[in-house]
């Protein structure tokens, strides 16, 4: 845990008048598992966005294994193994959730990772599933994604990032949504996957399960960082309790 | 007392969506009676010439070309790109064509390939920079596109100016004429069909249905679309290649209106998204508009007619109505 592999310097971003990212700094350790928390609109899929390429930043540096990503199209920040996933799933709803994977499989990063090997893709597609907890040997996998329920695409979107053989996994709020037992299912996968080395950021709101495995957390509010530290620091963290505060306030 | 209609998948389509397991003859025929029998009347009808007449082999031949036109829609939609500009492959194809005889006197059998790949290219070159755009934006440039092309032959009088380049050479002979078309339009339709069901096709679809899910997965989906332009373009600048040398003749109507609406139209009548459905939607609309010639001016007035009532009766277009109805059976059953 002491090489660097992503380092964001002084990234900021602006919608018009709104500024959703301002000036956020923070580095990740390869193998580290860092929570990225924060009140409603406080920009973290804004900040997801601008790491994974879908939005370009206004200033500031993304480098990534030693490359300076910044402003790079989304196809080649996942290309270089950065892979993430949507808040709102963004599943191919007219394919089935095995040929969802298939597309991603297609990628030339994939194939050249595995030695340019591509006829296995139907074994590989189905294994993706099973690890993320689909039913093997059920009519599951084969059911067109817009009949599957919210937890399974909320799943099908982990296993869609799997699939590329990530160095750098960006959870967006994968937990919301998915029921208890879904996330008690879940959550054991994304620690396994740490503990096989892959560098992960979890945005998360469910605060409990996050702080239970996550190594750090960096906590925005109104696009700032306004705390970075271990999980168990944060409830005691003044500025951190204001900010979720404040916003359960508004509400 | 009350009757529903209940409607049941036949059994073999239940089993399941792509893998058909086959255990009997009649199943296997049941499968390949739509496929084959579209094919054999193709085949048939150019030798029918005495039956039919020469004239309905031309609408043979011109409905052939249109469904090309609407297969390349399709295709260019299976990725999201919904065109109004299918005139700038034809039009492109032609001309290209009608250079290299006019101006180099190659003959047919190498200026049509040159001018299909030649008007494939050029066209996806056009469009490369629009890309980007979605929806309705790039509709509207490709509606703009042949405008532009036939508009700046015009004022530069370049490629024959609005005279165009006439008296190039025939084709060989009316097998060729009436049998490249057909052979042309089967290899475009199994062609594609099988594209699509690939996981290059799957490719293709995820980009229509998701465009930023896919370039999460990696896949640079600009690359993509373009080779998907150029595909298309390759089937309607092969029409527009072939109709050069069939009228001998190329000039400004090649980048008409009509090569643009007519494949539009013949894909949503047919049914989007299917190959299918555009090339049945061709074979109904341009025997339809040659028989209403007789009827004068009101044609259009019919024809309209004749053309909202479809869309409208079966807004899912025809062949997917034909496709359920084929792999379903009806019956009356007793609620209550
Ligand atoms: N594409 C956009 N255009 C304009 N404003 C945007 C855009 N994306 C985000 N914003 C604004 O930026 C701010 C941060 O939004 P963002 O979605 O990053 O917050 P978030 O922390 O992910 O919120 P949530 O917890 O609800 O997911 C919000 O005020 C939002 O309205
Ligand atoms: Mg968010």
């Amino acid at each position: 845990m002491d090489k660097t592999i992503l380092t964001v310097e002084n990234i900021s971003k602006n919608f018009g008048g709104v500024a959703a990212i301002v000036r956020v700094s923070f580095e990740l350790q390869e193998g580290e598992l860092l929570g990225i928390i924060g009140p409603n609109g406080s920009g973290k899929t804004t900040l997801v966005n601008l790491l994974t390429g879908f939005v370009k930043p206004d200033s500031g540096t993304v480098i990534y294994q030693g490359r300076n990503i910044t402003g790079k199209m989304p196809y080649k920040i996942a290309e270089l193994g950065i892979a993430r996933t949507f808040q709102m799933v963004k599943p191919f709803y007219q394919l089935s959730a095995f040929k969802n994977l298939i597309i991603p499989l297609y990628s030339s990063r994939v194939k050249k990772l595995r030695g340019g090997k591509y006829g296995d893709r139907d074994d590989v597609a189905i294994d993706l599933l099973e690890d993320v907890g689909f039913e093997r040997d059920s009519f599951v996998p084969y059911k067109i994604a817009s009949s599957l329920p919210h937890g399974y695409l909320k799943r099908l979107e982990l296993a869609r990032c799997l699939a590329l053989r990530p160095d750098l996994l960006i959870l967006d709020e994968l937990f919301s949504g998915m029921s208890m037992s879904e996330v008690a299912s879940t959550l054991p996968i994304i620690e396994k996957l740490n503990a096989e080395g892959l560098s992960i950021i979890m945005v998360e709101h469910r605060l409990k399960e996050l702080f239970r495995i996550a190594h750090r957390v960096i906590a925005l509010n109104f696009g700032a960082k306004i705390a970075d530290g271990p999980p168990r620091t944060m409830m005691e963290n003044e500025a951190v309790k204001a900010a979720y505060l404040g916003s359960e306030d508004e509400d | 007392m009350k009757y529903r209609k209940e409607r049941l998948d036949r059994g073999i389509k239940a089993r399941c969506e792509d893998i058909f397991a086959l255990s009997s003859y009649k199943e296997i025929s049941y499968l390949l009676f739509p496929r084959v029998l579209p094919v054999a009347i193709l085949l048939i009808l150019p030798l029918l010439q005495g039956v039919i007449g020469l004239y309905w082999e031309k609408v043979l031949m011109i409905t052939c070309m249109i469904a090309l036109l609407a297969l390349s829609w399709d295709l260019m939609a299976s990725v999201g790109l919904i065109s109004l500009g299918q005139a700038l492959f034809f039009g492109t194809g032609a001309y290209i064509t009608g250079y290299l005889n006019f101006a180099f006197k190659l003959p047919p059998i190498l200026t049509i390939p040159l001018g299909t790949i030649g008007g494939a290219l050029f066209s996806t070159l056009l469009l490369l920079p629009v890309l980007r755009l979605r929806g309705v934006y790039f509709a509207i440039v490709t509606l703009t596109m042949p405008l532009l092309l036939s508009r700046f032959i015009e004022t530069t009088k370049i490629l024959g100016g609005t005279e165009g380049m006439s008296a190039l050479s025939p084709l060989p002979n009316i097998w060729v004429e009436l049998y490249v078309p057909v052979f042309a339009l089967l290899i475009c339709l199994f062609g594609f069909r099988r594209l699509i069901n690939e996981d290059y096709g799957l490719v293709l679809q995820g980009i229509r249905d998701n465009d930023r899910a896919v370039m999460s997965g990696a896949i640079n989906i600009y690359w993509f679309k373009a080779q998907a332009v150029f595909i298309a373009g390759i089937a309607g600048a092969f029409a527009g290649a072939f109709m050069t040398h069939y009228y001998r003749f190329v000039g400004m109507p090649a980048f008409a209106m009509d090569y643009s609406i007519l494949p539009l139209t013949a894909a949503v009548l047919g049914g989007v998204g299917t190959f299918a459905g555009p090339t049945i939607g061709a074979f109904i609309l341009m025997p339809l508009s040659e028989s209403l010639r007789a009827v004068g001016t009101l044609r259009v007035v019919f024809y309209s007619a004749i053309l909202i009532i479809c869309v409208v009766g079966l807004p899912e277009g025809i062949f997917h109505y034909l496709r359920r109805k084929y792999h379903q059976f009806e019956r009356m059953v007793d609620v209550g």
